[in-house]
């Protein structure tokens, strides 16, 4: 019941860590996921992650979790790059994960409150005042590469669970790229995700995004009023 | 007056020199006048030495009857607000067996702090206690079969009383001198390290996972066995271990880290009836922090069906359970079951994944609730806020508290976090009522329309569009993107196109039903007959059809 709902969209991850690194990481999760000895090599491990583009969401909460329970050994500049790294995993909800670990005079503190408020326009699809809120916290967010990349990824993901054929200026806006660059960055996605450039009547260009099972809904069948042959079987005694 | 004061655990609790330091620590509340720790009634000799000989000769039925029942009747009539006898008076009548002994003290504090108010003292020795017990199951040196509920019981109540401790730590403001004192000398009794590392060690070396996954191939007997070892071993190793699996759920949840919470009860496959369906209290505790965590994760389907399928079983079984001395956390943990469901469903309207009974029962409670919650006024929030606080587990600050002074309470910290949180996501959703209302009335519709409709800006409404779409799709735990939508819509340049689901009606149901109803009526009719009219219509008999 209900399950036929349920559709599945592809959606841009940031990279998982490379081999040996992930399994060092991995391996000290599995075996140590309550040992506080390992705070400083997760530590390590967040500027890692930055440096390498690389996430991983179980053991950035790990950490976070040892500064809950030992609020003295907290790093608000590793606190500020796990929050980055979770903005950079939107649509996923882990922001929200991370919050849910950080006190709240912590989250007082002036360079999460400005995540936080990042977080809130991203949460609510407006991204003009993303952008605009992003260039006045240049020190936070480019401190951390691929951080452009990976909303414009996001704002491209829900663009396209929400339209077929979205407006030129609607799509630059979501993701901050105008006049040349965006031809530029149109023409890459024309030669390799399947998007298509149409004129719109007068206003200007149309995008026509690929299709999926969101933005391409198929009609439902209606399976829901069949009846189980075993059912029908148990109503014949009745009819004799 | 004997004044009752037991030795410190790590001393030994089972040795009978135990030394009695009358006097030497505050009285503790369950303290009466009149109280002997060291009487033991006839009756109570008479239970701890059957409990033994049962425990020893591996009856589950009958230590089951004496645990649940004896134990519940013997409280109620001798004990109802003293602490039972102490252990060192029960231990000549059972051997001063060492593990009996632990399991005896076990029972003790849960009853005490099911009736009585635990004195920092106890809470202590109660950890010391439970690390006792642990570690005797954890180097493999019991033999027992012990009853799953009672099983259950140790690790939820292990659980119970790390919150506890946890709200009771944090109320600093009238601590006395000596309770902070014995704060700060046994530093390590509950600690959220040590609780989280004992249920993790029992995970890990019942090697429960394994037999898990062992069993989804053919290749071992555990739920088939409802955990029980019929070959001569001993049970209480694996489903303590099993049941840590959903003691690690609690805690996560109540530390407010549902990811990981989620991830720990994975190997727990709960589609399926399983070894924790066994126990309703087990049962109760899985489905609500799972739903809760989903809640929270904005997985509201996932939480919507399990609160759906929980709330059905408790209805149609409740009545079982009505003398258990868990009844009444059964039916709290219900309300507020639907309470979550009325939260869920106002964020996420997908009714049709409730049945029709539950829809009735949750209707008669919240619904009144609900169509207010619908209209993102204060009072609106007031209510989310409501059903939230009432709801929600009793998060905790597992962190030691800063001794120094001015001593200030954080017991409310965690909660105040959780619910902030919580209450900020229904505000982001605030305005998607709005669009689903309108979206269920039109097939088509042009965004400048709706937009005035709306009484915003296009370039607003495009935004709050996208909002509803990201709101109503959740990453599930593969990564995958799953619609939550009960009412869908795409654009095209800037035409709106709805599709709406609308709820099947099934018809075929309702005829089904109708007809199997109509059929019991129509033979209950003939056998009221009078005598008189019966015989002719007997011989009428097999013409109707």
């Amino acid at each position: 019941m209900g399950r036929e709902k349920d559709v599945v969209v592809p959606m841009t991850k940031q990279a998982a860590p490379p081999q040996p690194v992930a399994q060092m990481v991995e391996q000290l999760l599995a075996v140590n996921p309550y040992n506080p000895e390992i705070l400083s090599e997760l530590e390590n491990y967040v500027n890692e992650e930055v440096s390498s583009q690389t996430y991983s969401l179980d053991a950035n909460l790990c950490l976070l979790r040892f500064y809950q329970f030992e609020p003295e050994r907290m790093s608000i500049q590793i606190v500020a790059r796990i929050l980055v790294k979770a903005l950079m995993a939107m649509p996923a909800p882990d922001f929200s994960l991370c919050l849910f670990l950080i006190p709240e005079r912590v989250q007082m503190e002036e360079q999460l409150k400005t995540l936080i408020v990042l977080s809130h326009y991203l949460e609510t699809g407006r991204f003009r005042q993303f952008w605009d809120e992003a260039a006045k916290s240049r020190h936070i967010v480019e401190a951390v590469p691929g951080f452009e990349q990976a909303i414009q990824a996001y704002a491209i993901n829900v663009l396209s669970l929400t339209y077929q054929k979205v407006p030129r200026s609607v799509l630059a806006e979501a993701i901050n790229i105008e006049g040349l660059s965006l031809d530029k960055f149109l023409e890459h996605h024309v030669a390799n995700s399947g998007w298509l450039l149409e004129k719109s009547h007068g206003k200007g260009q149309l995008i026509v995004l690929p299709r999926n099972a969101i933005n391409h809904p198929e009609p439902e069948k209606s399976t829901a009023d069949a009846i189980p042959l075993e059912h029908v079987a148990r109503l014949l005694p009745i009819f004799g | 007056m004997a004044s009752y004061d037991y030795e410190g655990a790590s001393t030994g609790y089972d040795e009978s020199s135990a030394t009695h330091r009358g006097g030497s620590q505050p009285p503790s509340s369950g303290q009466d006048l009149g109280y002997d720790p060291n009487f033991v009634p006839d009756s109570v000799k008479s239970f701890v030495v059957h409990l033994y000989r049962h425990i020893r000769e591996k009856n589950v039925y009958e230590i089951h009857q004496m645990y649940e029942t004896s134990f519940q009747t013997l409280s109620e009539r001798l004990f109802k607000d003293t602490p039972w006898p102490s252990v060192d008076a029960v231990a000549p009548y059972v051997d001063n067996d060492h593990v009996f002994c632990l399991l005896y003290r076990e029972m003790w504090f849960r009853h005490l702090y099911a009736r009585l108010t635990p004195t920092l003292k106890q809470r202590i020795d109660s950890w010391d206690n439970y690390i006792s017990l642990f570690q005797v199951v954890l180097h493999g040196v019991v033999n027992m079969q012990l009853p799953n509920q009672w099983l259950w019981d140790m690790v939820d109540e292990f659980v119970y009383q790390f919150q506890s401790f946890c709200q009771y730590r944090a109320k600093m403001k009238n601590k006395t001198d000596q309770e902070i004192s014995l704060l700060k000398q046994f530093d390590q009794a509950w600690n959220v390290y040590g609780v989280l590392n004992f249920l993790q060690a029992l995970v890990e070396k019942s090697m429960i996972i394994q037999i898990l996954e062992r069993e989804n191939e053919g290749l071992e007997r555990f739920t088939a066995t409802d955990g029980y070892d019929y070959d001569g071993g001993s049970n209480v190793l694996k489903v303590l271990g099993y049941f840590s699996m959903v003691g690690l759920l609690r805690v996560h949840c109540l530390l407010g880290d549902y990811n990981t919470g989620l991830q720990r009860l994975l190997p727990i496959d709960i589609s399926q009836q399983g070894v924790y369906t066994i126990v309703i209290g087990s049962h109760i505790t899985t489905i609500y922090h799972y739903g809760f965590a989903n809640l929270m994760l904005r997985r509201y389907t996932d939480a919507i069906r399990e609160f759906n399928k929980i709330l059905l079983y408790i209805l149609k079984t409740k009545h079982y359970h009505q003398k258990s001395p868990q009844y009444e956390q059964i039916l709290k943990k219900n309300e507020q079951m639907y309470a979550l469901l009325a939260t869920c469903l106002s964020l996420c309207p997908r009714v049709n994944l409730v049945e029709e009974t539950i829809n009735v029962q949750l209707r008669e409670k919240y619904g009144e609730k609900m169509s207010r919650m619908q209209r993102y006024d204060d009072e609106a929030f007031a209510i989310y806020d409501e059903l939230f606080s009432y709801a929600c587990p009793k998060f905790i600050t597992p962190s030691a508290p800063s001794f120094e002074e001015p001593l200030v309470n954080y017991n409310q910290d965690a909660y105040r976090l959780q619910l902030k949180l919580f209450l900020y996501e229904v505000k982001q959703q605030q305005l998607l009522t709005g669009v689903r209302t309108f979206l269920k009335v039109y097939s088509t519709i042009s965004l400048g329309k709706l937009a005035s409709y709306m009484e915003v800006d296009e370039p607003t409404l495009r935004t709050i569009l996208l909002t509803y779409k990201h709101k109503t799709h959740a990453v599930d735990s593969d990564g995958k993107i799953v619609s939550n939508a009960d009412v869908d819509f795409y654009i095209d340049d800037d035409m709106i196109f709805v599709v709406d689901s609308k709820p099947a009606k099934r018809h075929g149901d309702l005829f089904l039903r109708q007809i199997v109803k109509f059929e019991g009526l129509m033979n209950d009719l003939e056998r009221v007959k009078p005598e008189k009219l019966e015989k002719p219509e007997k011989l009428e008999a097999g013409s109707r059809s």
